[in-house]
């Protein structure tokens, strides 16, 4: 069931050849229960690495992940659902779903049926018995989804799950999170680098910085939800989240510059 | 399917003709026809007579399937060692380079010596032939399971147990069975060679072929040899539907 998640000054850093490499440093973040929250980072900014340490695949240097307050396992509690869906391609659909629940020790017709209202819910109701393969990109997205969801995770994370998706297909599924996430109060993580997604679904955004990451700002999205990607408040939002998160600015890039007068050169000696 | 059976018939059609019209000669090499009526001897009559080749094919299968069994079920426990740990693979890679190369043909002469002359000599030239492919294919189908789908069961909860035998043992299935296919056509293949080691009963297809050799019987020759690609076929047909039906949705 839902908790809320509690990372308290954390630290991770790994033992290389040339000495420590610091990947998170300090980040302290209350995530209330049934909130949905987007951690808004470029990429390599460490944002992998907390969603490791949150989803209990490795522990962190110093300081202490809770839920609900408490430090108890996170493996098998914690959902995730990435960019590459990890489906297994050996299992049906159904099968896929089912697996955390196999885990679970639940019986297999209990686990199966209860795999099959998630599907049917998410329109796949057809699809069941079909392998990952031979199921579309938006799909395979949400098999991945019911499969984390069926399991009843305290805590939902998803890293950048949309990214390697078209824009309608992507939208599409924005929209579907929202309603889900509506009627099921869970908490979620959401992981993304892009500022539109993050200022669409969030209730706060947490910007931080490339590595060693720490936080940058919080910034609340109070815009009434469904919201829509034109209005004025939108702007007003992306814009704030673009001044802490920055662009890489077109101008003043001296590389880019050498380049281009190369090419001229190069160009101009060619004709 | 059919294309398959066009081609075969075109060219035994062919071959025939050749041979009617002396293109061929008989005495060099046999024409279909004769390859059909020599394993209607065999059959019938036997080599040598009573000796019959449905039982000549009884123990070439039961040798193929001893040592292809032997290899099975040690090559894969050990290929999945040598995936799983890189320490045993670092520890063992050296040895197995070394001895890979080695064809299984020549530990004949060593063979004979260990176990003598018969099947267990044979036995142990054809799991030489099936293990390395088994062993090689199996590591390298448990070393290179994706490392997302062990993540993303541990996320949802799997234990030590339950990843062995629910992600890394389906997810290199694949390769696993890869090995088994070029294993059993190696030990196919390694058959009549290890039947050369000699058998006891007078039964095996390579023995039989022996025997039709020293009787100066071309046809029967060609008709052992026919007799090996036949069979040969069949079993890799065999393998392709149970890898069908093991690989659903992997494929």
């Amino acid at each position: 069931m839902a908790k809320d998640l509690t990372l308290e000054q954390i630290h991770k850093c790994y033992a290389t050849d040339s000495g420590k490499r610091i990947i998170i440093d300090d980040i302290s973040l209350h995530v209330p229960k049934g909130s949905f929250v987007t951690i808004l980072g470029s990429n390599g900014s460490g944002k992998s690495t907390l969603m490791r340490l949150i989803t209990g695949q490795e522990e962190p240097t110093s300081g202490s992940i809770l839920l609900d307050g408490q430090n108890i396992p996170r493996l098998g509690h914690v959902g995730l659902v990435s960019q590459e869906l990890n489906l297994f391609p050996w299992r049906t659909a159904l099968e896929n779903v089912a697996f955390g629940l196999e885990m679970q020790d639940i019986p297999s017709q209990e686990r199966l049926k209860l795999a099959k209202v998630y599907l049917e819910a998410f329109g796949l109701g057809a699809f069941l018995n079909q392998y990952p393969s031979q199921l579309s990109g938006g799909m395979r997205q949400k098999v991945a989804i019911s499969r984390t969801l069926v399991t009843a995770p305290d805590i939902i994370l998803m890293d950048e799950p949309f990214s390697a998706l078209d824009f309608q297909t992507r939208t599409g599924l924005q929209c579907f999170l929202l309603q889900l996430w509506a009627k099921l109060k869970e908490t979620i993580v959401f992981v993304t680098h892009e500022v539109e997604e993050a200022v669409f679904l969030s209730d706060f955004i947490v910007v931080i910085s490339t590595i060693p990451a720490k936080i940058k700002k919080i910034i609340p999205v109070s815009i009434p939800r469904p919201r829509s990607r034109n209005s004025p408040d939108f702007a007003k939002v992306k814009a704030e989240v673009f001044t802490v998160y920055g662009a890489t600015s077109c101008l003043g890039n001296q590389e880019l510059k050498e380049a281009l007068d190369f090419l001229q050169r190069h160009k101009a000696k060619n004709v | 399917m059919r294309k398959a059976l066009f081609s075969f018939g075109l060219l035994l059609g062919l071959w025939q003709l050749a041979s009617s019209l002396g293109i061929i000669n008989e005495l060099r090499f046999a024409s279909p026809l004769a390859i059909l009526r020599g394993i209607i001897e065999i059959e019938e009559i036997g080599l040598p007579p009573d000796y019959y080749l449905h039982t000549h094919i009884y123990y070439s299968m039961k040798l193929v399937a001893s040592g292809f069994g032997l290899a099975l079920i040690s090559a894969i426990p050990l290929g999945v060692l040598i995936g799983a740990s890189s320490k045993v693979r670092a520890f063992l890679r050296p040895v197995l380079e070394f001895l890979r190369p080695i064809p299984p043909l020549a530990w004949i002469p060593i063979a004979m010596l260990w176990f003598g002359i018969g099947f267990p000599s044979a036995c142990f030239i054809i799991f030489l032939g099936a293990f390395f492919p088994i062993l090689l294919d199996t590591a390298h189908g448990v070393e290179n399971v994706p490392k997302g789908l062990v993540d993303s069961a541990k996320i949802l909860g799997a234990k030590p147990k339950e990843l062995w035998l629910k992600v890394y043992l389906p997810a290199s299935l694949p390769s696993i069975v890869t090995g088994l296919r070029l294993g059993m056509g190696i030990a196919w293949m390694t058959l009549v060679a290890a039947e050369f080691t000699g058998v006891q009963d007078g039964y095996g297809l390579g023995y039989m072929i022996m025997t039709a050799r020293d009787l100066q019987r071309l046809d029967l020759i060609c008709a052992g040899m026919a007799v090996i690609g036949i069979i040969g076929i069949l079993l890799e047909r065999l393998l392709q539907l149970i890898s069908h039906f093991l690989l659903r949705g992997q494929e």
